[in-house]
């Protein structure tokens, strides 16, 4: 069941993050997104992280896409248009890209942790646990994290607002 | 059924690859924003699955400040897109190759 589950929610992720490379349309790149970020919420139930696979609905395919959503259809964003892409990536980036991935997989397959398994219902990280770690031992990136959001709150507002003078 | 766990981190170094590569062969700035995030989520599922291996809470924390910063990081993107739209008319990352106008 649990290895089921794993298997339909990872190939979702992984389906959903291909789809977004070949959709020519933000929109339809967007859907899959969100797609790829409900999979990954179910994925983090099984590995027992209530909370995250909580907050990851909530803010990631709520919040952030929702904001991407808007500002595509406030640009009236269409399909992407044809242009030649630079050189180096094509030359360098993908070949380098796909070694980096088979050499990070052959580490991982070889000296990766193998012992560890999850068991079902070995749920651990619950939001009152989460919750009295980031208020004792992570209190001040907290606090710290607070103020980085009221300044991108403030700057979010200064980027787009109209400007009057002209 | 168990399942190890480096099926886990395979899953999310696929999603970081795909993030990368969305980056590098994408022109629709919005769409390079996206892959940005693919990334981002790539990155959070490693921290859960070496959370469990390691039996600590601080990878959910290390995930929590994440989503936080993307959080800001959308915003602040966004609006910053929003704004060259006005001064450029065009989303196509081959057209923005000035600052300032």
């Amino acid at each position: 069941m649990h290895i089921f589950l794993f298997l339909l929610f990872g190939l979702l992720c992984a389906g959903g993050a291909i789809n977004l490379l070949i959709q020519r349309k933000p929109i339809n790149s967007a859907l899959s997104l969100i797609v790829v970020m409900g999979s990954l919420a179910l994925i983090y139930l099984l590995l027992g992280a209530e909370f995250v696979a909580v907050v990851q609905v909530i803010i990631y395919a709520g919040a952030i896409m929702v904001l991407f959503i808007f500002v595509i259809m406030l640009l009236n964003a269409g399909e992407e248009e044809h242009t030649k892409g630079s050189k180096v990536a094509k030359i360098i980036g993908i070949p380098g890209l796909i070694t980096g991935f088979i050499i990070g997989v052959s580490v991982l397959l070889q000296h990766g942790p193998q012992e560890k398994r999850i068991h079902i219902g070995e749920l651990y990280g619950s939001a009152s646990d989460v919750g009295m770690m980031l208020f004792t031992k992570y209190l001040l990136a907290f606090e710290l994290t607070s103020v980085l959001v009221l300044i991108a709150i403030m700057g979010a507002v200064v980027l787009a607002r109209r400007s009057h003078s002209s | 059924m168990t399942i190890p766990i480096s099926w886990y981190l395979l899953l999310s170094a696929f999603l970081f690859a795909c993030g990368v590569m969305g980056f590098l062969i994408k022109r629709n700035i919005i769409t390079i924003f996206m892959s940005i995030e693919l990334m981002l989520n790539g990155v959070n599922l490693s921290f859960i699955a070496f959370a469990t291996r390691f039996g600590t809470l601080d990878g959910h924390i290390f995930v929590f400040f994440v989503m936080v910063v993307a959080a800001a990081e959308a915003a602040v993107g966004l609006a910053i897109i929003i704004s060259v739209y006005r001064t450029r008319e065009t989303l196509n990352v081959d057209r923005v190759n000035l600052l300032k106008l």
